[in-house]
């Protein structure tokens, strides 16, 4: 839908078609935290989204829509040496690449996290962090709702309900799209589907690093305001935030096992409730109010995938695991470049699907949700 | 709680297992190019519905297989993997060793 947009709205391309099985944001745009962040770890991966932080702050002025944007501060939190270690290591890369991060100390957190349990009586007592000053939320379903309205106006064709049923190739080159409400002829196929890229690629024969896994997560019932920073501990896998609606946020680490399903477990809920009352155990009697999962496409190296397939004309843009939501404006804005100019931007040359084959890849452990 | 029948150790909750990846045909690693290698070692099928993999009993070491529906989210059959491997799989030195790997030997 961003790419749509910004083709669009700057490169004056709109006989665009957007194809949709169910409706828009009911994917994973609507099932992820909310958190934005450029605090990475490779070269590769700060710059591109340290590019993608600038756009997110102007985008409500943008789409003319109110995403709520909120900075609020983002805190890796690190329990062990090596995590302290890597917080160093992180911080390093980001400042020498213009991003505001540092690594700050327990005696540090005591002011700037108050709320924090700080107690060296526990499991995995706190050490440091990891602090992103810019490390923002938003509201996410107004991003999708943003995009597509603009990009609507702008003479975007959106079919909702509309399922992808097959690729059309004629001589190595895609040319149209079959859905289960007729067949489209077109110049150019971007496939985004975040979930369900195994699935689409295999429909255009291009076989994919990705693996399947079901993230989940929950809000608490509504709270007064009373927790600024976003709050993440890569160690516990956790991550908290408190929404403008007053709900705490809160999310673990990717399922044990792929699947293509999206229920809720007792287990996920139980081991993510014990790592959360370590942080702030005053939280014991909020309640639980929702619960769900998204489907993560993970990659072997935590980094998207993105541009060329090897089939002349079909562009993916896939591999999104838990840093999709983030990366949105600059992923709909470089793919659009790649579109109309038929180039491959610098920015995401390194996440081209080619790098496996290559041996080449990114290794990006700054990923949420990732064992590191 | 998921339970998975492991074929050495009986029914056992699912969080005893680690999920080991699909069943796939290695190519011979002194045979196969650079590309066949890195597209055996990275490309996955990531198939939605019944799938073959290797699933691993923590506890006591032990590999076997399964079939499993990603889509229900249910284990279908496991069993072990002599089932499916009848030989052993075969490791040893190229009769002519490539570039790399008398570079290495002689480094």
């Amino acid at each position: 839908m961003a790419t749509a947009y910004n083709l669009a709205r700057y490169h004056g391309i709109t006989n665009v078609a957007v194809f949709e099985k169910s409706y828009i944001g009911g994917g994973n745009t609507g099932r992820n935290t909310a958190i934005i962040r450029s605090n990475y770890l490779t070269p590769e991966g700060v710059a591109f989204y340290e590019e993608s932080v600038s756009l997110y702050k102007q985008l409500s002025q943008e789409l003319d829509y109110n995403i709520l944007y909120s900075e609020r501060g983002h805190f890796t939190l690190a329990h062990t040496d090596s995590a302290m270690r890597t917080s160093r290591w992180r911080a390093e890369v980001n400042k020498h690449l213009g991003v505001d991060s540092e690594l700050v100390y327990r005696e540090d957190l005591v002011k700037l996290i108050p709320q924090l349990n700080l107690s060296e009586d526990v499991r995995y007592p706190i050490l440091g962090a990891l602090y992103h000053p810019p490390g923002a939320i938003a509201r996410h379903d107004a991003v999708a709702w943003g995009y597509a309205g603009r990009a609507a106006e702008l003479g975007v064709e959106i079919h909702q309900e509309t399922e992808v049923t097959g690729i059309e190739i004629t001589d190595g080159r895609a040319t149209g799209v079959i859905t289960d409400r007729g067949r489209v002829s077109c110049g150019k196929v971007v496939q985004a589907v975040a979930g369900a890229s195994s699935e689409v690629s295999r429909l255009a024969g291009v076989k994919l690093p990705i693996r399947t896994i079901p993230l989940q997560a929950c809000v608490s019932q509504p709270l007064k305001p009373f927790l600024d920073p976003i709050i993440v501990s890569g160690s516990l896998h956790v991550y908290i935030s408190q929404s403008d609606r007053g709900e705490l946020v809160m999310g673990g680490s990717t399922d044990p096992y792929p699947r293509y399903q999206t229920s809720s477990s007792l287990d996920f809920i139980e081991g993510l409730m014990n790592h959360v009352l370590e942080l702030l155990p005053h939280l014991s009697e909020v309640q639980v109010m929702r619960q769900w999962a998204g489907m993560t496409d993970m990659t072997p190296d935590f980094a998207p995938i993105m541009g060329e397939t090897g089939i002349e004309n079909y562009l993916i843009d896939a591999g999104w695991g838990t840093w999709g939501f983030k990366a949105t404006p600059v992923c709909g804005k470089r793919m659009a470049e790649m579109v109309a100019t038929g180039r491959v931007p610098d920015m995401i040359a390194p996440f081209r699907l080619s790098r496996f084959n290559q041996f080449d890849l990114v290794g990006e452990k700054g990923a949420a949700s990732v064992g590191h | 709680m998921k339970q998975l029948l492991c074929p050495l150790n009986g029914l056992r909750n699912i969080q005893e297992f680690t999920h080991g990846g699909e069943v796939t045909v290695q190519p011979d690693p002194n045979s196969c190019s650079d590309g066949e290698w890195a597209d055996f070692i990275f490309l996955e099928e990531n198939k939605a519905g019944v799938v073959k993999e290797w699933w691993c009993h923590t506890a006591t070491a032990y590999w076997f297989i399964a079939e499993r529906d990603t889509v229900k989210d249910e284990i279908l059959r496991t069993y072990d993997s002599s089932e499916i491997y009848k030989d052993r799989m075969e490791f040893s030195r190229p009769e002519k060793p490539s570039d790399s790997v008398s570079k290495l030997e002689s480094g």
